[in-house]
C-alpha cells in the first residue's frame, strides 16, 4: 500500500502527548458525522424519558431546562481518530435525572430521534461523568451536532455521546446499540483504544 | 450533514459484492418504495456507511468495516435485485 | 500522477497513469485513497474528467476544511503515487446509445462528470443535442470555461453566477430554481435525458424542478457530492 508523500489528513495541531489517547490526532475542526438525517423535533413535542421496567419518568423541554445545569469543559475523542481539546458544553448531569427514578439497573441504552441507540454501563453515566447537553461553545446546541440535546460522555469515544437523545432505558444486561451491533466496542475507552469489539 | 446517494458507496459495494451495484433495484422493507441503489440516501457516518430509503428514511442497509472485514446488514431491504 | 493542470485558482486536473486501466465510461468516478506515513488513511471519490479513450484524469477543487482536497491541490506533484479504485459507476453514465436530448445541470464541481460526458459526445461524433446549465459562485471558479464555451462544448451553455459577478456581466445570476430550469431546459415533451450533479441541496432542487416541469423521474439522473469535504 503506497504511502502518499507528505499526506497528513485534517489540519492537526501538536498535543501534549499524555493528553492524547493512542492513535488519535488533535484538530480544531468539529466534523459532522451521522447515520441519518438531522431530526427536527419541535421543542413543544420534545421529551426526555428515563425508563426502568414499568416505571417511567419524563420531562418536557421546559421541565428539563428548569433543572440545575452546569458548564462542562472536556476533551472529546472520535473513533475516526480525531480529538478536540477543551470543548465547552452546558448540560444537565445524568445524575440529576437518574435521581428521580428508583432502579437497580447496571446498564443503560440511550435512545434517540431517528432510532439511533448506544449502550453504556450505569457506572459510566453517573458520578459526574455524563450530561444531557443542550449548549455547546456558549450557544444552543446546533441540530447538526445533536441539538436540541445530546448525551455527553466525554471519557468514552464520542459515538457514545448520542446525538438527538430522547432518553435512557435502564437495563440489567448490556445490549449492543446501533454501531456496537456491527462490531464497534461495547465499552469504548479511548485510552485503551477500544474501537472495535475484541480490542 | 447532507445525505449523499448510492453513487457514494459504489466502490464499497463493488468490493463487497464483486459487482457494479448502483443500478440494482431495491425495495424498501419499511414502506415498499422502489429505487435503484444510486437513488438511495447514504450517510457516511464515521464508523460506517448507512443507506436509507429516500421516501421514508427507513434504514435499508449498514456497512461497517472492522479490521479489514466488512459487516453487511441488509435487513432493511425487502429485496435487492442485481 | 503524471501531470497537473491548473483549471481555476482552486481547481486542478490531475492526469493519472493507472496500471491496467480498463477504460472508463463518461460519468464514472474513482475512489482515491491516501495513506500517511503513520498509517492514517483517508478516502474520497472524484469524478473522472476525461472521456472514454483518454487517459484517466480527475479534477479536484480545494475545499477549505477539506481533508483530501488540500493535499491533491497543493501538495501533489508529478510522479507522486496514490491508490485509486475504479472506474466505478453504472448509473450516472452516458454514452451516445443512451440518446437525448441531453440536459446537463452542474453545481460547482459537479461539472466534472458532465464535462466527461460532453467530451465523450464530441469525441465520438455524436449529434445528440446537449444543453449545459452550470451554476458557479463566481466566474473565476468556472472550470473548463474555454472548453465549454468553444465548439467542443454543448450545443448551448448557460452559466449562472451565484455569489459574485464581473463588471458588465450580462449573463444569468442567482441560484438554479424551477424558473431558470423552465427557461433553459429542453421541454419535457422532447423526452430529454437529464444529469444533475453537485452538492446535495443543489441536486435536490434541480431534480424536483425538472420533475415539476414534466421530466420523467427515471430520466433524471442524480449524483450528490458532499457539501464539504467531498464524498
Amino acid at each position: 500500500m503506497p504511502i502518499s508523500r507528505d499526506f497528513r489528513g485534517r489540519r492537526r495541531r501538536e498535543a501534549e502527548p499524555d493528553r492524547l489517547p493512542p492513535g488519535q490526532y488533535l484538530t480544531d475542526d468539529f466534523p459532522v458525522l451521522s447515520a441519518g438525517p438531522t431530526p427536527h423535533t419541535p421543542l413543544d413535542a420534545w421529551t426526555f424519558r428515563i425508563v426502568a421496567g414499568d416505571e417511567e419518568r419524563s420531562w418536557t423541554w421546559d421541565e428539563f431546562r428548569a433543572l440545575a445545569a452546569e458548564t462542562v469543559t472536556s476533551d472529546i475523542h472520535c473513533v475516526t481518530r480525531w480529538s478536540k481539546f477543551d470543548t465547552t458544553w452546558e448540560g444537565v448531569s445524568v445524575d440529576t435525572l437518574l435521581a428521580e427514578v428508583e432502579h437497580d439497573a447496571a446498564y443503560v441504552l440511550a435512545f434517540c430521534d431517528g432510532g439511533y441507540t448506544t449502550n453504556l454501563p450505569l457506572e459510566d453515566v453517573t458520578g459526574g461523568k455524563a450530561w444531557v447537553a443542550f449548549g455547546y461553545d456558549g450557544e444552543p446546541l446546533d441540530p447538526e451536532h445533536g441539538g436540541p440535546a445530546r448525551l455527553l460522555v466525554p471519557h468514552l469515544y464520542f459515538w457514545k455521546s448520542a446525538k438527538w437523545v430522547r432518553g435512557l432505558e435502564l437495563r440489567d444486561e448490556d445490549e449492543p446499540g446501533f454501531w456496537e451491533t456491527y462490531g464497534y466496542h461495547m465499552y469504548g475507552d479511548p485510552w485503551q483504544e477500544q474501537r472495535y469489539s475484541g480490542d | 450533514m447532507e445525505a449523499l446517494d448510492g453513487n457514494a458507496i459504489a466502490g464499497l459495494l463493488h468490493d463487497v459484492f464483486g459487482a457494479e451495484l448502483t443500478v440494482a433495484a431495491t425495495v424498501c422493507g419499511h414502506c415498499g418504495a422502489h429505487a435503484v441503489v444510486a437513488e438511495c440516501e447514504v450517510y457516511l457516518g464515521g464508523p460506517g456507511a448507512v443507506a436509507r430509503c429516500r421516501s421514508c428514511r427507513g434504514l435499508l442497509a449498514v456497512f461497517v468495516e472492522v479490521r479489514g472485514v466488512t459487516c453487511v446488514d441488509l435487513r432493511g431491504l425487502a429485496s435487492l435485485v442485481v | 500522477m503524471t501531470a497537473v493542470a491548473e483549471e481555476t485558482p482552486r481547481a486542478r486536473t490531475l492526469s493519472l497513469e493507472v496500471p491496467d486501466w480498463p477504460d472508463h465510461r463518461a460519468g464514472q468516478h474513482v475512489d482515491v485513497r491516501l495513506t500517511a506515513e503513520d498509517g492514517y488513511r483517508a478516502e474520497r471519490a472524484y469524478s473522472i474528467a476525461s472521456a472514454p479513450g483518454e487517459p484517466p484524469a480527475i479534477t479536484v477543487e480545494l475545499l477549505e476544511d477539506g481533508e483530501v482536497s488540500p493535499y491533491l491541490v497543493d501538495v501533489v506533484r508529478e510522479g507522486d503515487v496514490f491508490e485509486v479504485r475504479g472506474p466505478i459507476g453504472g448509473y450516472f453514465v452516458w454514452s451516445p446509445e443512451a440518446g437525448g436530448p441531453l440536459l446537463l445541470v452542474a453545481g460547482g464541481s459537479g461539472i466534472v462528470p458532465l464535462r466527461a460526458i460532453l467530451r465523450h459526445r464530441r469525441l465520438s461524433g455524436s449529434d445528440v443535442p446537449a444543453r449545459l446549465l452550470y451554476s458557479s459562485r463566481t466566474l473565476e471558479d468556472v472550470i473548463y470555461r474555454e472548453e465549454l464555451a468553444g465548439a467542443d462544448g454543448a450545443s448551448e451553455v448557460v452559466l449562472t453566477l451565484t455569489r459574485d459577478r464581473p463588471l458588465g456581466w450580462t449573463g444569468r445570476t442567482g441560484r438554479v430554481n424551477v424558473e431558470l430550469l423552465a427557461d433553459v431546459a429542453w421541454p419535457a415533451g422532447d423526452e430529454p435525458l437529464a444529469f444533475a450533479c453537485g452538492p446535495t441541496s443543489f441536486v435536490e432542487v434541480v431534480a424536483a424542478g425538472l420533475v415539476e416541469l414534466g421530466y420523467d423521474p427515471a430520466r433524471v439522473k442524480t449524483e450528490r457530492f458532499g457539501a464539504t469535504g467531498g464524498r
